[in-house]
Order: structure tokens, then C-alpha cells, then sequence
């Protein structure tokens, strides 16, 4: 199921620089970015860019993938604790399938996540990868 | 002013090769009104992919129409996985507020016309498309990502994660409507590959075709006491639809929510439940509902299962005919196969698998990783 | 050529995938004899890599040593050969995904191996006039070639960022002079819509790599009145381990001077980044107040050569990102199958 060019463009800076929304009134950072909060249901919330840097919480991977990840399979995807306290899901790469830990210190990068045959767009995100450094 | 459960109809689960969504959802209806001596005054059609797996929407109104009903006022309802608890809700509504009397709730899905990965994809429609299925997370990984972290943090072993999987098979042998009607062992399941890990594809439910209706109806109309199950109470909550912003992993606010809201519009003490149907999509679904419940034990649900706890001999007994696993999970149809299994356990219907002296009836139908709860409590009359 | 104000490197950051290839595995897969091969592996990327994942990283190292807020630069060129889209710059993307300013400049410069440098040259220009205060100048390829090709011994991928600003304290290098020489020489081409290069065998060599940088480097010394004994280091273009050093020879740099930049040997010819790269392994490397030669190549054909000196900043900036040789441990050796996989070869 390919997403239309315009749902995929809007949603391309959200996705690639991880911009969450902080909550003026309670503090709270959520991603994506929310006109509500849900914690304390302000409506004052402000663009936040999250740090890339987080662990690893729990970890799955994807052997039966969804339509137009097939290419890729078998792959992991993973819930991520950012150095702000924010979880994100995310998929991991450039690690050995087996190599994966919960706990273990990732860093995040932008990937490629599908492309739309050989000639349509190219979708990319943050991906989470083994802290290099 | 209690809803009646009048009547229930089922189809056979499994791969209905020659059978439409139309036609599966027609079988379980005129069952369920066959049975009930009833004509439905309203329809709720529960299904969640029909848009994309028949290209066919607008249910309600195809339906109607085939049972001879032109005319009737029809909806669908769609909650993803909790679609049929939804639906019920919604008719449970309808009859309480007096404006109807006899109400058809017909769940179906048909998940068979279409390939695997065109039905993992609409599946993850369930899930924030932008910010989870955009990730190329299958709804198998969701749960995976759960099931991983309660082993962590509860110290559960894969035989014990395994544990309601084979309960359930267990039950489903007795099941004439069941799709796999068969024992599997603790050893079956963990040597069946992975569909996402740490999930083992026999410890998944399988996509499946199937209806399942129920006739509800008011006090009013049905005095007679052969209608003998009332519903007690239907509650429905949500939580946040991205699994990943859940302030904790291992805890279903929507079950825990809706249960409560259930236990206290019923007046049901937890301690005269007799049946727990689950929604065994997976065995990490059914563990986390009867702990965010607080049924059993936070950590204790795979262990205790495990042990042999909630069996057809126990109290409260679990998945009595077989629950998602072995009947089969067709997704829209499944929480009306939950209502449909426990009424023929409290009217003595459920063939060898008959618990004894059953009242009370708890269904917990889930969508999405416990994103959306429906709780139905039934009682015998 | 000189810009009228003084620019320097305020950042720079090498970006090299994970996975390796050894020359000897596809001499396997091809039945071919394993000795004399021109490298020793070559780095590949995963699936889910291309110019513009490759350069998003290495500019993420440069614009961390920049020590800027990245919404400070204002452009963002690309030289390569292997663009993600044929039409559709990888430049705005850039711009997007890690935060430029919108009032930018995005481009991709198109120069077979040498469009890395040229994206250089723009840069520098631009700084050096006055028209931008920072500017960034990227070389990246997934290099080409095609099975069983001589070219896929040596084809491999990787990146490498500049940001230009006008010199001072925290700049870690200055430009001190550059040259660009070009003439119409066919050595190597890929026509519109063809997957892989062709190219002319043994006319790559002299007519084409050696005498475009004797050319240049030549100028460079010329008009500048330097000689080779004041570098400490050479980077020259790399398509093997062989010709760096022969040209090196013939314009009198040692071997000694040209080792720390020479990358192929280990990652194969990453095209349009493997100078810039090369650059970056030496900058890590070397001390504050040494001269730099820098000579690419590029096909059809071209070089440019440049004279870069190290500032003080350097030591400190070095550690602020993940270096080409932190890239170059993290290794994973694969398959040719799993090569093939990831290059596309087969398709499932």
C-alpha cells in the first residue's frame, strides 16, 4: 500500500529529524509532534528536535513483512528510550540479527525504509544502528 | 432494563474457499435469528478489512438487504481485532436507550481472498500508520515487542510463554467451529518457526474466514425464560494508539479500564466468574489482560497456565471453546464468537466442553496491543 | 586560483558502510585467479544505503566538528555519480533531514570520480566571494561496475562532507591554492539510462589519470613556487593501490606521504568520495601547521588539485565525530551472494 506523494512529503522533516512537541504547560515531550497534550491537555506545545541517542528497550524481528518490505527481510524493529526519556519505534540496521541486546547503546541515522518499485519515490527515516563511537 | 441474548449463529472457521464475506455473514445471521424466533429491528456489522481486502464497504446495507430485511436502519462498526466487541457495544446501546428492541450483531471477516502480505499490511492498519506501520513493523512484531519484555522482566521461559496456546487447542478439539482441532504440545510450538520473533507462529492465531451474529434484545419483548443469558454489563476503553508511547509496555489501560468500568456496572463480584473467553491473538495478549485486570498477578499469567490454572475444570476456566488460537481469529467475527461460545455455556450447549454449572461469563475482545478493550459480562438468567 | 577572502575547512566528516567484500571472494565467484588483484576488499552498502543516506552521515560528522548549528549553512552540494534519483536533487534532501537553512543552495556536481572536488570548488568560491559564511561540499558514490567486470574488483562506496567558512581560529585547515585542469579525454563514460560505466581499458592510465594530475599538480606547484618537499602529505585518486603511488613517483611524494590518505586498498574506489574521504583520514591524522596536497581525477577527464595547510583547531576537532578509521574497524566480510543481494543483483 504506497503512500500518496503529499502524505509522504508531509511527514518527511518529522520523520527524519525525529521532531517531537514539548509541552509548555507540563513539560512533557511527545513524538510525533501532538496539538494536545496528553497529559495535561494544554494546547501551548512547541516543536522539539529529539536527541538520536538512546537504548535499546525491546526488540523484534520482522519475518513475515508487510507489503513493499519485503526486500529487506528478515529485518528488526525496536523500541528505543531517547536520552530524553521518550520512546520511539524505530527499525535497527547495520547489526547481525543475533547480535541484538535489550539495553544495548544505539544511534540513530536516516535510512532508506522502501521505495515505490523502481520508479517511484524513495521513502527514508531514522534508523537505529549500534552506537559507533 | 438488562439486554437479552436471544439467539447465536456461527459459521465453521477455517479457509472458506467457496464461501463470500456476504455469504459467511449471511449464514451466522439467519442462524442467530432462526434461533432467536425473532426479526431484527437495526443491524451492526462488525468487520475491519473489508474496504481493503474485498474492496467493499457499505456492510451494513449489503447485508440487509440479502436477509430479506430491506429497509432496516444498518451500520458497521470498526475497532480493528475488537471490532465485534465494539459492535456489540454498540447494540448493547441501542437496546439499553429503549430506542430499539431487538437488535442483529453479525461479525465477519474473510481474510482468505488475498495474499499473505496484502493481509499483514491491512492488518497494520490497526496501528498509526505514520508512526508505526510506516517503520515496516508487522502487527505480529507489535505484540513480539511485548511478549519480549515480559519475559525479561518477569524471568518467563519460551514453555511457559507457550503455555496458553496449548490450553487453548486443548479446548478447541470439542469445538465443531474450531479451525484447528487439535493438541499441540509446549515442544510443537517452540520447534514451529518464527513469524516475529521472540513469537512462534503456533502462538499465533491464525487469519482465518468466519461469522459469527448474536440477537439482542430487551427485556420487553422476550419474557419468557428461555431466553436465558442477560448481558450484564458491555464497557469499552482505549489507550494511545502507539504502542511505544504507553507509560508502561507491559500494562493494558484499556483492559484494565474497561474490566473496572464492567465489575462496577454489573455488580459482579470477580470471584463468580466462571468463563474467560481471551483474546489469544497472541499468548502474550491473553497474559497481559488478565494481569492489567489485576485477575491474577502482575508476571503470573504464563506461569500459572503453565501449571495447569484455568483449565475447563478450574474456576474461572479460559478459551473454553478453543479461543483465537484453535477456533481461529477472523478478525471482525471474533468477539461475537466470544459471545456466541459463552452463551452456550451458560445455556449448556458447549457439548464436552460444558463447564459445570456455569453463570457468569467474561469476554475480553482487544484490538491493536490492547489499544482498544471491549468487555462483555454475561449471566445466566 | 585563490578566492579574494582567505576559506577554510571549519568541519569535515568521512562516512564508509560496514560491510567488506575481499577481491578474493569475487575472484571465487568468477573462477579467476586470486593473485594480483588491485585491492584487498572493498566496502559495500546494506540494502537500505544510498548517496543520500551516505552523505546525510558524513555530513553529520562534519557539521559536528563545525561545531554550527547546522540552519547556519547554506549550501549543500553533492559530487557523485550515483545519485538516488536521476532527476531530483539529493541536496534539498540534505537540507531537510539535518536542518539547513531553507535559503539554500542544493545541487548535485556530476564529474566521474572528481565531482567531489568540483562541489569543492563551488564551495569554496562561494565562501571565498562573500556571497555565503558557510557552505558544505560533499563527495559520495556507490561505485559501479559491472559483474564480473574488471571494475567490480574495485568499485566501492563512501562518503565524505566539507563545510567552507572563511578562515579563522576554528577552522582546522586553510586553502592555501587549487587548480582545476580538464580536456575532453574518453576513458571512461556511462551513456543516460545504462546501469553500469564503460570503459577504455589501458587508455584510462596515461592519457587519462596520469597526465590530468601530473597536469595539475604540476600547475599547482608552478604557480605557487612549492615543491613537493613542503607537503607532508599527498592524496591523489585512487582506482587501485597502484596508480596513486606511481603518479606520486613521478611528481617525487613518497609513499610515506601518500599511505595515510591511500583508502582503496581497504574500501576500493569510492568514485567521487574516495578523495574527500582520503582527505578526512589524513586531517585525522595530521598535526596543526602541515601542508596538504589534494589531486582527484576525474573520467572524461580532469583534476583538480588543491594545497590545504592544518590549523591549530584541528587537534581539538578530530574527536568530535567518528573517524574514517573508526569506519574502517567496523567490518562486517559478507558473501558474493549477499553482495549480489545487496547491489540488487538478484532481486527476490
Amino acid at each position: 500500500m504506497s503512500e500518496s506523494v503529499p502524505r509522504y512529503w508531509r511527514e518527511n522533516k518529522v520523520r527524519e529529524r525525529l521532531i517531537g512537541s514539548k509541552c509548555e504547560n507540563c513539560g512533557k515531550i511527545t513524538f510525533p509532534p501532538r496539538k494536545v497534550c496528553p497529559y495535561c491537555k494544554s494546547k501551548k506545545l512547541t516543536e522539539v528536535e529529539l536527541p538520536k541517542e538512546g537504548k535499546l528497550l525491546s526488540y523484534s524481528i520482522v519475518r513475515k513483512p508487510p507489503a513493499e518490505f519485503e526486500k529487506y527481510a528478515p529485518y528488526a524493529i525496536g523500541i528505543i528510550a531517547l536520552e530524553n526519556g521518550v520512546n520511539i519505534i524505530s527499525q535497527l540496521t547495520d547489526v547481525d540479527l543475533k547480535d541484538i541486546k535489550i539495553g544495548m547503546a544505539l544511534e540513530g541515522i536516516v535510512r532508506k525504509y522502501r521505495e515505490e518499485g523502481e520508479e517511484g519515490l524513495i521513502h527514508y527515516g531514522i534508523k537505529f544502528r549500534p552506537k559507533l563511537k | 432494563m438488562k439486554p437479552i441474548v436471544a439467539g447465536v449463529g456461527m459459521t465453521k472457521v477455517g479457509e472458506q474457499w467457496s464461501k463470500s464475506l456476504k455469504d459467511l455473514a449471511l449464514e451466522a445471521s439467519l442462524e442467530a435469528i432462526d434461533s432467536s424466533n425473532l426479526i431484527p429491528e437495526v443491524v451492526v456489522f462488525s468487520n475491519m478489512m473489508s474496504g481493503r481486502l474485498q474492496a467493499q464497504d457499505h456492510l451494513g446495507t449489503l447485508l440487509v438487504d440479502e436477509l430479506g430485511l430491506r429497509g432496516l436502519p444498518a451500520v458497521r462498526v470498526e475497532a480493528a481485532c475488537a471490532s465485534g466487541g465494539a459492535a456489540f457495544h454498540v447494540a448493547y446501546n441501542m437496546i439499553k436507550s429503549g430506542l430499539y428492541n431487538i437488535a442483529l450483531v453479525v461479525g465477519a471477516e474473510k481474510m482468505s481472498d488475498t495474499s499473505t502480505e496484502q493481509t499483514t499490511t491491512a492488518l497494520m492498519t490497526a496501528e498509526d500508520r505514520e508512526y508505526t506501520g510506516f517503520y515496516g513493523a508487522s502487527f505480529v512484531s507489535l505484540n513480539a515487542l511485548a511478549h519480549r519484555l515480559y519475559m525479561e522482566r518477569f524471568n518467563v521461559s519460551e514453555e511457559e510463554m507457550a503455555s496458553l496456546a496449548v490450553l487453548s487447542h486443548e479446548n478447541g478439539i470439542n469445538n465443531p467451529f474450531a479451525m484447528y482441532r487439535k493438541k499441540i504440545s509446549i515442544k510443537e510450538v517452540l520447534e514451529s518457526p518464527y513469524v516475529a520473533d521472540p513469537i512462534h507462529l503456533l502462538e499465533a492465531a491464525p487469519t482465518s474466514d468466519g461469522a459469527a451474529a448474536v440477537i439482542l434484545a430487551s427485556e420487553e419483548v422476550v419474557k419468557s425464560k428461555s431466553y436465558a443469558v442477560s448481558v450484564e454489563a458491555s464497557t469499552m476503553a482505549t489507550d494511545t494508539i502507539r504502542y511505544y508511547e504507553r507509560e508502561d509496555l507491559l500494562t493494558f489501560e484499556s483492559a484494565k479500564k474497561a474490566f473496572a468500568n464492567a465489575i462496577s456496572a454489573s455488580k459482579i463480584e470477580k470471584t463468580q466468574i466462571d468463563i474467560i473467553e481471551l483474546h489469544d491473538a497472541f499468548t502474550i495478549v491473553g497474559y497481559l489482560t488478565l494481569e492489567s485486570t489485576n485477575i491474577v498477578e502482575r508476571g503470573k499469567a504464563a506461569k500459572l497456565i503453565a501449571n495447569n490454572k484455568f483449565s475447563l475444570s478450574d474456576k474461572p476456566s479460559v478459551n473454553t471453546m478453543g479461543g483465537l488460537k484453535s477456533r481461529g481469529h477472523p478478525i471482525g467475527a471474533t468477539g461475537l464468537f466470544q459471545i456466541a461460545e459463552i452463551y452456550l455455556q451458560l445455556t449448556n450447549n458447549a457439548g464436552k466442553n460444558q463447564v459445570d454449572n456455569a453463570k457468569v461469563g467474561v469476554a475480553f475482545n482487544v484490538g491493536g496491543v490492547g489499544t482498544t478493550t471491549s468487555v462483555s459480562v454475561l449471566k445466566r438468567r | 586560483m585563490k578566492p579574494l577572502r582567505e576559506v577554510g575547512i571549519l568541519g569535515f566528516g568521512g562516512y564508509i558502510p560496514m560491510y567488506r567484500i575481499k577481491d578474493e571472494e569475487i575472484a571465487c565467484a568468477w573462477n579467476a585467479p586470486t593473485s594480483g588483484l588491485p585491492v584487498v576488499e572493498k566496502a559495500v552498502p546494506g540494502p537500505d544505503e544510498d548517496v543520500f543516506t551516505m552523505s546525510y552521515e558524513a555530513a553529520k560528522n562534519a557539521i559536528a566538528r563545525a561545531k554550527i548549528s547546522p540552519n547556519l549553512i547554506r549550501a549543500a552540494f553533492v559530487g557523485t555519480e550515483s545519485k538516488p534519483y536521476a532527476v531530483k536533487p539529493t541536496g534539498s534532501m540534505l537540507v531537510t533531514s539535518l536542518g539547513l537553512d531553507n535559503r539554500s543552495l542544493a545541487a548535485e556536481y556530476e564529474f566521474a570520480c572528481k565531482a567531489g572536488t568540483e562541489a569543492f570548488q563551488s564551495a569554496i568560491a562561494l565562501v571565498g566571494s562573500g556571497m555565503l559564511e558557510y557552505a558544505m561540499a560533499i563527495g559520495a558514490d556507490i561505485a559501479q561496475g559491472r559483474p564480473g567486470d574488471e571494475l567490480e574488483f574495485t568499485s566501492g562506496a563512501g562518503a565524505a562532507a566539507f563545510i567552507f567558512s572563511k578562515k579563522s581560529e576554528e577552522t582546522v585547515a586553510f586553502l592555501e591554492y587549487s587548480v582545476s585542469y580538464v580536456s575532453d579525454t574518453p576513458d571512461f563514460w556511462r551513456r543516460q539510462g545504462q546501469k553500469y560505466p564503460q570503459h577504455a581499458g589501458r587508455f584510462t592510465g596515461e592519457p587519462a589519470y596520469f597526465n590530468h594530475i601530473i597536469s595539475s599538480v604540476r600547475t599547482l606547484l608552478e604557480e605557487t613556487g612549492l615543491k613537493p618537499s613542503d607537503f607532508s602529505y599527498a592524496v591523489f585518486h585512487q582506482p587501485n593501490t597502484k596508480f596513486p603511488l606511481r603518479v606520486g613517483e613521478l611528481l617525487g611524494f613518497s609513499p610515506e606521504k601518500i599511505k595515510p590518505g591511500l583508502l582503496s586498498p581497504m574500501i576500493g574506489n569510492a568514485y567521487a568520495g574516495i578523495v574527500p574521504l582520503g582527505l578526512s583520514a589524513v586531517l585525522e591524522n595530521a598535526k596543526p601547521n602541515e601542508r596538504i596536497l589534494v589531486a582527484s581525477f576525474g573520467s572524461g577527464a580532469g583534476s583538480d588539485a588543491f594545497s590545504f595547510v592544518t590549523q591549530e583547531a584541528l587537534e581539538e576537532k578530530k574527536n568530535l565525530a567518528p573517524s574514517v578509521s573508526d569506519y574502517l574497524r567496523r567490518k562486517k566480510y559478507i558473501t558474493y551472494a549477499t553482495y549480489a543481494l545487496y547491489k540488487n543483483k538478484i532481486v527476490r
